[in-house]
């Protein structure tokens, strides 16, 4: 029953497990777009709070305020980035059942998880593209009066998701890939799907061969959708002149149509050079 | 007359570096006041002060009759009253030109985008500017950039204007055509700060000329008393200077 050959039985697991498969790959790559779109919300907001600029000695209050907030979001950064993924899933995924009885399902587990550790990477890139940002651009946004939140939403912020955004493909990428960490907490994601179609039939090289093909194919697609969105960003390399100046728009500049019987041919040049052009005429064009 | 902005006794301290030592000046509505001095005399300092981007370290600038400098000051209102166009014009490279003519109205003043796309048209226009609202500011030279940042300073309708070198990053056939949009400004009767190397523009559209050197002022009076008759000896000797170029 089962064929004997390599590419047949990859045939056979393809039409036996076709449905599983499809399960694993929607629900990797749900994780990881959402994952990453709330990783890079939490990124920026980290990005703005952490660039409020702030005088010690004129508002101390908020100053302290501030420094303690900034306190906690580097400590949220440093922990993120500095432990794996695996473990976090797990200590938070059991953790928050035995210590703080909370009973996480499954699926909420798994975006928080992924989202949080997105988050504390795009932190730092978005922290990266701020200060790549030319600091004449923030002087540009204060001497029209604008203040901390508004240069950031309408000037920074905008310019430097575009500089950011190979980082944030490079993070979807990484996401889809490792969403297949959270097979420890039983989210059936495409890794998760695979070994469980692996250990039916013992398939284990014929089963992989195809999930590798299959996240090769997500991971493509999206960094070629991401380029795509990138030139997007950049709008169009040449643009258009607005003539608003009627007087600019001479009689030169007027279209000819042949089949009109009342184009442009039909107007009395010599009229015109003389002097005697009357306004008849020119409605004719 | 109530002076619009009035300094007095103003210090800039950069690190143990004091840039400005003891700046007095006043400026009164319609005044062109220009600035000139030295590379490092504090020209600029001086007129960044007056904007708050930078903050004086001691004396007081009023803007009619309020101290800016105080506690619980409205930055942003102020800025949004004073306009000031940059040596390198810190255009929004988002934006296109018309949208950096309307973000400060819409966003700051909270007009209403046809109200503000009417005024930036209309400043754009004065500039010389409207056919090209549709472009970036990557997509202009340098002239247009600096006339497109008149423009957006000018949307904000404010009661004074600075101008921290506006043709000093510019090469000589643009720097014309920026110098005669500010002298159309300067016939308008717009109150203008002008920091320039540009000697003969100051002297023929000025009202009043600023001479600064080590962080103080040298010399200052009508465009004929420093031009023609300057009584300082350094003020001579910087004149000299820059008609022997």
């Amino acid at each position: 029953m089962l064929p004997s050959d390599f590419w047949g039985r990859i045939v056979f697991i393809l039409e036996e497990y076709g449905a599983s498969f499809a399960g694993g790959i929607w629900t990797t790559m749900i994780i990881a777009v959402i994952s990453t779109a709330i990783g890079c919300i939490i990124g920026f907001a980290i990005g703005i709070i952490q660039t409020i600029p702030c005088d010690r000695e004129e508002t101390p209050v908020k100053w302290g305020l501030l420094s303690v907030i900034k306190f906690i979001l580097t400590a949220y950064v440093e922990i993120f980035r500095g432990t794996p993924m695996m473990v976090q899933a797990m200590f938070i995924y059991y953790g928050s059942a035995m210590v703080f009885n909370i009973n996480m399902g499954m699926w909420t587990a798994a975006f928080f998880i992924v989202s949080i550790n997105t988050g504390a990477y795009m932190a730092e890139t978005v922290r990266g593209g701020i200060l790549s940002i030319d600091p004449g651009q923030t002087e540009g946004a204060m001497a029209i009066g604008m203040n901390h939140f508004q240069t950031m939403i309408n000037v920074i912020l905008p310019q430097a998701l575009r500089n950011i955004m190979p980082q944030i493909g490079n993070n979807l990428i990484i996401n889809i890939k490792d969403t297949s960490v959270l097979s420890v907490i039983g989210v059936m994601e495409l890794f998760y799907t695979t070994k469980g179609i692996a250990g039916a039939y013992y398939t284990y090289f014929e089963a992989f061969t195809i999930t590798m093909v299959f996240y090769f194919i997500m991971t493509f697609i999206c960094s070629r959708i991401l380029r795509f969105m990138e030139s997007k960003m950049d709008g169009p390399d040449n643009y258009e002149l607005v003539q608003t100046d009627a007087l600019v728009m001479g009689e030169g500049m007027h279209t000819y149509n042949p089949k009109d019987k009342n184009s442009y041919t039909n107007v009395d040049y010599k009229a015109h050079k003389t002097g005697n052009f009357n306004e008849n005429q020119r409605e004719g064009m | 007359m109530e002076n619009i902005i009035k300094v007095s006794h103003l210090q800039k301290f950069f690190g143990k570096n004091q840039v400005l030592k003891d700046v007095d000046f006043k400026v009164d509505e319609g005044d062109v006041t220009t600035i000139i001095g030295a590379s490092g005399s504090g020209k600029s300092t001086l007129l960044r002060c007056i904007n708050l981007l930078e903050k004086p370290s001691g004396g007081e600038i009023l803007f009619h009759g309020k101290p800016i400098t105080g506690k619980g000051f409205d930055h942003c209102g102020y800025r949004a009253k004073v306009g000031m166009c940059f040596q390198s014009f810190n255009l929004f490279n988002n934006m296109t030109v018309l949208e950096n003519c309307m973000t400060g109205p819409v966003k700051v003043l909270k007009k209403s985008r046809e109200k503000a796309k009417e005024k930036a048209l209309f400043y754009l226009k004065k500039v010389g500017m409207d056919p090209y609202i549709n472009a970036k500011p990557m997509q202009l030279s340098g002239g247009q950039k600096q006339r497109v940042a008149i423009a957006r300073a000018l949307a904000m309708e404010p009661e004074v204007l600075l101008f921290d070198e506006p043709t000093s990053a510019l090469d000589p056939q643009m720097v014309g055509e920026v110098l005669s949009v500010m002298r159309q400004l300067a016939k308008e009767g717009l109150t203008m700060i002008i920091v320039t190397h540009e000697m003969a523009f100051a002297r023929d559209v000025s009202t009043h000329v600023v001479y600064m050197a080590d962080g103080v002022i040298c010399e200052e009076g009508t465009p004929e008393d420093i031009f023609e008759h300057p009584k300082k000896e350094k003020t001579v000797e910087f004149l000299k200077r820059f008609n022997e170029r």
